[in-house]
């Protein structure tokens, strides 16, 4: 579980995140979803430690990440793995090496070892014998399994998505949206997405935090977000007369 | 007040560059990947320009040369102590801070952009100590290696244009190179050109990890990175000669 508390973030004087306060449960995917330019990205940025906070704590099952030196940070790393919106690969090792690179940096595997986890990896996100192609050969959906692959490879305890469907057609999203929910329970992980995608929240929304103008305005599953009557939820999510279709029919099923 | 502010963060970058690195295996082989990029692909230009401006200096020396009072061998001998003392130590590092200061900075700058070094922070990779040391001590080990063969062929380049111009003899060119000849100039032009190596990598390297933006700011990046480095180069230079051949 990762606790954020009272956390603030402000940049050059200006505000970004007043007082968040939410906790991110394990085995579950976590959604962080809001308007651009709210703090969402910022928000995750905190958590994973690539921005410092002005004030608060983020605990990684009670461990106070926020107070640590760089070596116990480096530590809390290491059982980290994200998903980058660019995914981020590293452009001049093939798939198999980038898969590899935590397994070399920080394990003492054998490489027949480290061969059978990068195989189990890609056949867990369905991409068997890929092993020798360059990011730049592979599209944009394989990308994106090839990111989840390397995030899971040291088999961490906390998965953070930075936008994973973007730029994907929907089918393609709805393997990623999948394949997260799948893995999430299955390697019993905190799952941490950002998101701005609305399938995905219906999809696999278990624990939803809406942030608004940098605050925590609204929090719940992908059930209560269809029922909820706040003002600024339904002018995010049900924004497009399709998705108000939606939510009516959801709501009539209901009654 | 801004040049003081990058400095400060140069330093501490360069706390976080010389650290012990996590796994030496996966730092050697990254040294000789950059050995390769650094040093070995830069021979050819060294080469080229090195032979070609030994054999200028030769004939410039020989075309002025109009005193009947002055030893032939003088051709020779200001070929040699020009390639040792500045030619191949200063110009070629200033040469090699455009080819391998823009490549760093836009590589380094390039992965900054593309959140490839966010994402080793986050797998808890000291990125700077990843990244940069290789490359440091790639061109701290092959930087003297290339001058060295620089001063070869620049020598040489001014033993090739004097025997097609049909200005001089061999015995009299190779008597010029051998003349007054003061080893402690070698030592003086390789330690230059560690300092030099040193200079040209870390202070690319700082600009390009801390670029912000997208690929304008890398190409910005890359040139700042290439003005900045040979203005340090000039300085460390002048500095340098005054610390080893004037004290």
């Amino acid at each position: 579980m990762i606790e954020v508390k009272q956390v603030n973030k402000s940049f050059n004087g200006q505000q970004v995140l007043f007082d968040i306060n939410h906790q991110f449960e394990k085995g579950k995917v976590n959604l962080i979803i809001g308007q651009s330019g709210q703090g969402k990205s910022v928000l995750a940025k905190c958590m994973v430690g690539l921005y410092e906070v002005d004030e608060g704590q983020i605990l990684f099952d009670g461990r106070n990440f926020t107070d640590m030196e760089r070596f116990e940070r480096s530590q809390i790393r290491e059982e980290i793995g994200m998903l980058f919106q660019g995914v981020a690969l590293f452009d001049s090792l093939t798939v198999e090496e980038n898969i590899m690179f935590p397994l070399t940096m920080f394990t003492n595997m054998t490489k027949g070892e480290m061969q059978k986890r990068v195989d189990f990896c890609l056949d867990r996100v369905n991409l068997t014998g890929r092993n020798k192609l360059y990011p730049a050969e592979c599209s944009g959906g394989m990308q994106k399994r090839i990111g989840i692959a390397r995030a899971i490879s040291m088999n961490p305890k906390y998965l953070f998505c930075d936008e994973p469907n973007s730029g994907l057609d929907p089918k393609t999203s709805i393997v990623i949206d999948g394949l997260i929910k799948d893995i999430t329970a299955e390697f019993d992980m905190t799952t941490v997405v950002i998101t701005h995608d609305m399938n995905s929240v219906i999809e696999i929304g278990q624990n939803i935090l809406f942030i608004h103008q940098g605050k925590k305005w609204w929090s719940g599953d992908k059930n209560s977000i269809i029922t909820t009557d706040n003002p600024e939820i339904l002018s995010f999510v049900f924004a497009s007369e399709f998705m108000k279709e939606i939510r009516s029919i959801m709501q009539e099923k209901r009654r | 007040m801004k040049l003081l502010q990058n400095i400060g963060k140069y330093t501490l970058m360069l706390t976080m560059v010389f650290t012990k690195p996590k796994k030496w295996k996966i730092f050697f082989s990254r040294l000789i990947n950059e050995l390769d990029n650094i040093g070995i692909s830069s021979l050819p230009i060294v080469g080229l320009m090195s032979t070609f401006i030994g054999g200028v200096i030769a004939l410039q020396t020989a075309s002025n040369m109009s005193n009947p009072l002055l030893p032939k061998y003088t051709v020779g001998y200001i070929t040699q102590s020009s390639t040792i003392l500045e030619f191949s130590p200063t110009i070629i590092s200033l040469i090699l801070a455009g080819k391998v200061g823009s490549n760093v900075a836009s590589e380094i700058g390039t992965m900054r952009v593309t959140e490839q070094i966010d994402a080793l922070e986050i797998m808890g990779v000291n990125s700077l100590n990843h990244l940069v040391l290789p490359k440091v001590m790639a061109a701290i080990l092959f930087f003297p290696i290339l001058i060295v063969f620089s001063m070869a062929l620049s020598m040489l380049g001014g033993w090739m244009s004097l025997m097609i111009s049909d200005l001089t003899t061999t015995e009299t060119y190779v008597l010029g190179l051998r003349a007054f000849f003061n080893p402690f100039h070698i030592t003086y032009a390789l330690t230059k050109t560690v300092v030099f190596g040193f200079l040209i990598v870390s202070i690319s390297s700082f600009y390009g990890y801390y670029v912000k933006g997208g690929s304008i700011n890398v190409g910005l990046s890359s040139t700042q990175a290439v003005v900045s480095s040979s203005i340090a180069i000039l300085i460390a230079n002048f500095i340098l000669t005054q610390l080893l051949l004037l004290s």
